[in-house]
């Protein structure tokens, strides 16, 4: 791992920068920092959403566990549990669907000059999180942990070696990819 | 050079790049495309403007100190990332009410101030809930076969499938 650049503080606000820039270009360039095209992703009408998402969950798949394996890159887990991933994913649903943007096109939004993701939802997403960090010590003792299941991943828990999952999971999505444009979605 | 100014690129190149993006912030920062921590630091940021420092003693804020670091910097930069595409391509406009929107709620930039703020709180409070967002779980979690970011991903579908189809296809 480049452990000294990892280390090096300003450098890695630069990169962080940087990363941004892209990240940001290529979301406008995909369509997806528009209001229009991701509810319509979530009416079922338009799947460029989905498009993106599942040929970066493709790509980066391949990509960190051939990095991974060559000791390259280290791997950053989310622990789960049904209290917090699926609680909180409900709600995230919710608010993603009425303000119809997420937290990263939310900026991607604000880049291309929407101003309701300024004048209503940078506003109401840092009144949330604000809201959580409040009331944070109160649902870890009683919901945050409810059925937690850690750090785990799929090859993990189905004991299989990860590239087996990994081409079979990516040889259904590009079927999935060629299904959506046979559709005309 | 055309390909800079395109308003559109196909959203599998898009996706492909992200991918590959991920792989670099992972090699280079030892980090992770993800976005919502960000909100909280700024979130805490602010409230330190009112309170002072007695808000560093928040449990969460120990776990997540809201100062500046890589993650929030990304946030930041992709404000810039997308305000430079869409300057190449023309397409950089100041637009309060989206047209979608308008179909069911009309031109009202102020009934979309109150929906967005109403949206935005649901979801910064559920992006910290789950431990992430789109990006952090929907993408970067999912490409590593995290089970976690595999149901907090489906979760953020349901929830905002049912949520839109009830908007636009029962109330409207």
């Amino acid at each position: 791992m480049l452990t000294i650049l990892h280390e090096k503080k300003k450098m890695q606000l630069v990169i962080g920068f940087f990363t941004g820039i892209i990240f940001g270009f290529l979301l406008h360039k995909g369509g997806v920092t528009r209001y229009d095209i991701i509810v319509g992703q979530l009416l079922l009408m338009d799947f460029t959403v989905i498009k993106v998402m599942l040929s970066a969950v493709v790509t980066g798949m391949i990509g960190i566990y051939f990095l991974k394996s060559i000791g390259a890159v280290a791997s950053h887990l989310k622990p789960g549990s049904f209290g917090s991933t699926v609680v909180g994913g409900l709600i995230f649903g919710v608010g993603f669907g009425v303000l119809g943007y997420c937290p990263g096109t939310l900026a991607g939004a604000l880049g291309q000059g929407s101003l309701n993701a300024l004048f209503g939802g940078l506003i109401g997403v840092l009144i949330g999180t604000g809201l959580f960090a409040t009331f944070y010590p109160k649902l870890d003792k009683r919901i945050l942990n409810k059925g937690d299941f850690g750090e785990i991943t799929w090859p993990q828990l189905l004991k299989v070696n990860p590239w087996v999952l990994i081409i079979s999971l990516s040889l259904w999505i590009v079927a999935l990819f060629w299904w959506i444009e046979k559709s005309g979605l | 050079m055309d390909w800079l100014y395109m308003e559109r690129w196909s959203p599998y190149v898009v996706g492909i790049g992200i991918g590959i993006l991920n792989c670099i912030a992972f090699l280079l920062s030892d980090k992770y495309i993800g976005c919502s921590t960000a909100y909280s630091r700024t979130s805490g940021m602010i409230e330190k403007l009112f309170r002072g420092d007695k808000v560093k003693e928040k449990p969460y804020y120990k776990k997540f100190p809201p100062v500046v670091e890589w993650e929030w910097m990304l946030v930041l930069g992709i404000i810039g990332g997308a305000f430079i595409s869409a300057k190449l391509s023309g397409q950089f406009q100041l637009m309060w009410v989206p047209p979608l929107w308008a179909t069911v709620f009309g031109e009202s930039a102020l009934r979309r101030f109150v929906g967005a703020l109403i949206g935005g709180i649901l979801m910064g409070l559920g992006a910290r809930w789950a431990g992430g967002c789109t990006s952090g779980h929907g993408i970067s979690g999912t490409m590593q076969l995290a089970i976690s970011s595999w149901l907090a991903a489906c979760c953020f579908f349901i929830g905002g499938i049912a949520t839109a189809m009830l908007i636009f296809k029962v109330i409207a």
